[in-house]
């Protein structure tokens, strides 16, 4: 009763049947007899056997179904009307929001020098990106607690082994070393392989405590403590008994094709003051010796929870927006719950230093970050650093084609299928995200030269260095910027 | 663009008025007439234990309102006119209050000035206080320094020490309140620059109370000095470090690197970034700074027991033609004088 989405063109007087593209896809779309025959049902447009093909015979195509047009019964939401009418089940999908809403960032514009001071030269001048993450002091006499150091404010944020294969988590972990930046376990444990990079890491204790020992909690440079994310908030995580591999098995430290389940809450937080308990329970497991964050999701009262979660003794709060991306997600809740990160980071940062504890907590933001122009813009509003997971996700081959929940990706990445897996080779991973992260930090230096900055803290927070374009009084009164055209 | 210049006798002797008019005027292309003042210490030794609180008022009403709050909290001793030269159109109200603070807030009496100042500047509407240390004063206005500092009759009043500006504003229009210097308790700031790093550096010192109602850097400056080293107990050195820091890698070739690392860890959100040039007046001295690449002029003298600080040798040269010592201090590294040690580093 499902039509196809997409339809898989292949030229047959161009294709000389090598079998390259049924080897490559690996959601079983391609078969080869006489010639190659295609299941069009099954192809997700991940684009690997077209671009594999030497011949450049297979073309992916939107199908067009001819559906009589409806501005409302869209062919998505009569599509997604049969399949339910079909299965009587929840629609999973992966990735994060791709609703066309308004992407805040687009109508903010950064500024820069003319005359009256003079702009940087960012290859000629040395300018700084180096960030230190931890709880400060107020002042001078009070003691300053272990702080992370990272050389730009771009890291990696939580994917774990299970929704991401070990080579995308080598390749991460690699980069991060390289970059002088953190990658994040996620709530999957941390496999023996990552142990190298291990002052680059950020280990993570979700609800399902998979993987999580004293060890572990000792192991890395910090520690998260997983309430939320982005793209579910309020909903556990799922990893399907057919990604529990042994050797994932072993890093979370469950048993071999039994499905991980994450409950919604932790059981043992049920209000702020557990997971105050959580946060010094995990200090006094690792001595007071690194710093303890907690990751939350933007919601409708974020400024409050940062708030609370900073006054509960975080040292930093990761802030997840809802366009953040997530292995395996109930499109339901992907796409309609949660609010924008620009919004969330805005009146968190004016939250904490209205209360004056703004000093108290890093800020970490993720939730859609496309390129370097975002990240400026986010740093300006008040983040200390930004977390980019599909951005890094894509650097190593992610065509997003949102199927990251059936495991079978074709590009290694959001799968444990062993084939598919050594298809990602994690020390050219580790180069293709290097070379991502660095080409955003020379333009993160571009950026802070033409505003006369020569180091990062100097625009962190300068809501002053940005205007709103576009955006109606409300939302610039939230953001705390003013409109184009307004002076000093 | 802007000028400043500084003269301190170490001794103590005092230095006429007309001299400091002298050195400024010699950089009158660096202004544009939209703005000009002085801070002279030492100008009121029969009033020195008392607070001289120089305002300025739009209208009587204005006036009125304030004098209603000032007597309500404080003891005024006496309150005068500001002797000028007849007013130009425009011009404020301008007069001075030589202030008692009431025995029961003397052991916080400093924080209870501030406080009566960010009142004064934020509840009153019309009214702006422009200086309110002891035995000190700022004179500032809409013109060219040299005409400003007639205009006060800078002439009649004798200090240890002055600073003036010349003001080229930027980014915010030619005010009698937004001239230079900037002051708060016995501290003045003359600033030539531009503050890139601004807006943090705003929300920042209003986290600790400080109100901003002038909306420029130099306020801005004025408020941060006087949290690092009043409130945080900084010295200018320490502080000097906080405002225009070293780089990351400078940081790890020095002895104390421990402390200046943590010093630019706690206070990033307080580093002046962008090109600066200011002196800082205070009841012991005068300090210069740059910022950290040196993005705008400043050269030092020395004579006899006097040490001038200008953003061109012309001003040095125009009050002591014959200087022979002459420094040009380094990007972020401060020149302190301090009248108890007669230091300069």
């Amino acid at each position: 009763m499902l039509p196809a989405e997409f339809f898989v063109d292949i030229t047959h007087d161009h294709c000389r049947r090598c079998g390259r593209c049924v080897l490559e896809c690996g959601f079983g779309a391609l078969r080869q007899k006489e010639r190659i025959i295609a299941d069009h049902k099954k192809c997700v447009a991940c684009q690997r056997c077209a671009l594999f093909c030497p011949e450049q015979a297979i073309h992916i195509r939107k199908q067009e179904h001819g559906y009589k047009q409806h501005a409302i019964w869209t062919p998505e939401v009569r599509n997604d009307i049969y399949r339910q009418a079909q299965t009587g089940g929840v629609i999973l999908v992966g990735n994060g929001n791709p609703m066309p809403h308004p992407i805040i960032w687009d109508n903010l514009l950064l500024d820069a020098c003319q005359v009256t001071n003079p702009p940087i030269d960012a290859l000629r001048e040395p300018i700084e990106l180096r960030t230190y993450l931890g709880s400060k002091p107020q002042s001078i006499s009070g003691k300053l607690p272990d702080q992370i150091e990272i050389e730009t404010p771009i890291i990696f944020p939580a994917m774990s082994y299970g929704a991401v294969s070990l080579n995308t988590q080598k390749s991460l972990a690699g980069a991060a070393k390289e970059l002088g930046t953190l990658m994040n376990t996620g709530e999957g444990g941390v496999h023996p392989d990552l142990y190298p990079e291990l002052d680059n890491i950020i280990v993570q204790c979700a609800s399902g405590r998979f993987g999580v020992s004293y060890d572990y909690l000792n192991t890395a440079m910090a520690v998260e403590i997983k309430i939320g994310q982005g793209a579910k908030p309020g909903i556990g995580g799922h990893l399907p008994g057919e990604k529990v591999t042994e050797d994932v098995s072993r890093t979370r430290m469950i048993p071999v094709g039994s499905d991980a389940l994450s409950p919604s809450p932790h059981h043992d937080i049920y209000s702020i003051e557990d997971l105050s308990q959580l946060i010094y329970a995990i200090k006094e497991a690792t001595d007071y010796g690194k710093p303890v964050g907690v990751k939350v999701a933007a919601v409708h009262n974020i400024a409050a929870i940062a708030s609370g979660v900073v006054r509960a003794g975080a040292d930093f709060v990761s802030i997840d927006g809802y366009r953040g991306g997530s292995g395996a997600t109930p499109k339901v809740i992907r796409d309609h719950v949660g609010i924008p990160i620009e919004i969330a980071l805005a009146v968190v940062d004016e939250r904490l230093r209205r209360e004056r504890i703004r000093n108290e907590a890093s800020l970490i933001c993720s939730g859609g970050f496309r390129h370097a122009g975002d990240v400026a813009k986010a740093i300006a509003l008040g983040a200390d650093a930004v977390s980019i997971g599909t951005a890094s996700l894509v650097a190593l081959g992610c065509r997003v084609c949102q199927q990251c929940h059936t495991g079978n990706c074709s590009w290694g990445i959001a799968t444990q299928r062993p084939e598919l897996v050594e298809r990602l080779d994690p020390v050219e991973g580790t180069e293709r995200l290097v070379n991502l992260v660095a080409g955003w930090s020379i333009e993160l230096k571009e950026i802070l030269g033409a505003l006369g900055l020569n180091s990062i803290e100097s625009l962190r927070g300068n809501r002053e260095r940005l205007r709103g374009f576009g955006l109606n009084a409300s939302t610039l009164e939230l953001l705390g910027v003013k409109e184009v055209g307004e002076g000093q | 663009m802007c000028s400043i210049s500084g003269i301190i006798n170490t001794d103590g002797t005092p230095i006429p008025g007309d001299v400091i008019i002298k050195s400024i005027a010699s950089m009158h292309d660096r202004s544009n007439g939209l703005g000009g003042g002085f801070a002279g210490y030492g100008i009121y030794p029969g009033y020195k234990d008392l607070y001289a609180f120089h305002l300025t008022f739009t209208d009587p009403e204005a006036k009125q309102r304030t004098e209603e709050v000032l007597k309500n909290c404080v003891m005024i001793h006496k309150d005068e006119s500001i002797p000028t030269e007849d007013n130009p159109e425009g011009a404020p109200i301008f007069w001075r209050y030589f202030i008692e603070v009431p025995e029961k807030v003397q052991e916080f009496e400093e924080d209870f000035v501030v406080d009566l100042v960010m009142k004064i500047n934020s509840n009153i509407n019309g009214a702006c206080v422009i200086s309110s240390g002891k035995d000190m004063g700022i004179f500032k206005g809409v013109g060219y320094p040299e005409d400003i500092g007639r205009f006060y009759r800078i002439d009649e009043y004798s200090a240890h020490m002055w600073t003036a500006h010349g003001r080229f504003p930027t980014n915010t229009h030619g005010s009698w309140e937004g001239a230079h210097p900037f002051g708060l308790l016995d501290w003045s700031v003359v600033h030539n620059g531009e503050i890139s790093s601004y807006g943090i550096n705003r929300r920042y010192i209003e986290t600790f109370g400080y109100g901003l109602n002038q909306g420029t850097d130099t306020e801005v400056v004025t408020y941060l000095v006087d949290m690092l080293i009043r409130k945080h107990k900084l010295s200018f050195d320490q502080a000097a470090t906080v405002l225009a820091p070293p780089f990351w890698d400078e940081i790890e070739r020095l002895d104390d690197r421990e402390l200046v690392k943590k010093l630019r860890i706690i206070y990033s959100s307080a580093q002046l970034n962008g090109p600066f040039s200011i002196i800082i007046g205070h009841r012991n001295g005068m300090v210069g700074l740059n910022d950290r690449t040196k993005l705008r002029p400043m050269t030092v003298g020395r004579f006899n027991g006097t040490v001038m600080m200008a953003s061109e040798e012309c001003a040095i040269r125009a009050v002591s033609p014959d200087v022979e010592e002459i420094l040009y201090p380094r990007g972020g590294e401060p020149v302190i004088i301090d009248l108890e040690e007669h230091v300069t580093s």
